[in-house]
């Protein structure tokens, strides 16, 4: 039988899923930031001199450190219960847009959240991984 | 009509990327070490995966075509239009990776389909 009862790795497993959808949210959020923030760029080294931008660099290096920490979330759980518990970084995107950036949320984008969190939370309540796989480095 | 087949396109890149890249990381086994060394340890075994570097192509793939979508058509079409990734992944969970997907997750995934599909609107 997988470790799907092991206590530890579950609590390990929620601890990088909260990993996984805050350096998401707040790399997306650093790099849109810092490209609202800065002069404008033109040609093709536009994106590239972005880069050198401190807001776009923080973002990015979170959205590295997103790739990786959700290829780890991987190496434990499944598939079909990583992919709807880290959509939570949609509702963080929100709320991270309507304290500091002032954007409005409808009614619907509301409803939309809650029903992300009642997802997220159903999916939470199942073991996070079904099949067997080894232990690596 | 182009704008569902760039649609069409990122659901099935996005889902052939993250099928490959779970598959790959179960086969490589749970990484449980953590620190700079054994990152780069670890990095170096996965980019010798040839399955995990088809994993980032397809990835680029996806992010270009909604680039793309975004040109064609509104956010508010594009969003929604990709939720449906979700539902084709949990069947390629169940079917393809052998992942036991009950009701309690079909359910919990269904609701966070409709939810993303909501937030663009």
């Amino acid at each position: 039988m997988p470790d799907q009862h092991s206590r530890p790795l579950a609590a390990k497993t929620r601890l990088m899923v909260a990993f996984v959808v805050l350096s998401n949210a707040f790399g997306n959020f650093f790099m849109g930031w810092g490209v609202k923030h800065q002069p404008p760029t033109s040609g093709l080294l536009g994106p590239v001199l972005s880069l050198f931008n401190p807001w776009v660099a923080l973002g990015v290096t979170l959205l590295i450190l997103w790739m990786l920490s959700r290829m780890t979330l991987l190496s434990w759980a499944d598939l079909s219960y990583v992919l709807p518990v880290t959509s939570l970084g949609y509702v963080v995107s929100a709320i991270l847009g309507h304290v500091f950036l002032n954007e409005y949320i409808s009614p619907q984008r509301w409803a939309g959240t809650l029903l992300i969190v009642a997802g997220t939370a159903l999916v939470g309540l199942t073991a996070p991984n079904s099949t067997a796989r080894k232990d690596a480095a | 009509m182009t704008a569902w087949l760039y649609v069409a396109l990122i659901v099935a890149a996005t889902a052939a990327a993250d099928v490959l890249q779970s598959r790959e990381m179960k086969d490589h086994g749970a990484i449980h070490e953590s620190g700079p060394s054994a990152l780069a340890r670890a990095l170096s075994a996965l980019a010798r995966r040839g399955y995990l570097i088809l994993a980032v192509c397809f990835m680029a793939v996806s992010f270009f075509a909604f680039l793309k979508l975004l040109e064609l058509a509104d956010f508010t079409f594009a969003v929604p239009a990709t939720a449906a990734s979700y539902v084709v992944e949990t069947l390629l969970a169940r079917f393809v990776l052998k992942e036991h997907v009950g009701g309690r997750r079909w359910a919990g995934t269904l609701l966070v389909a409709v939810g993303v599909a909501l937030l663009a609107v």
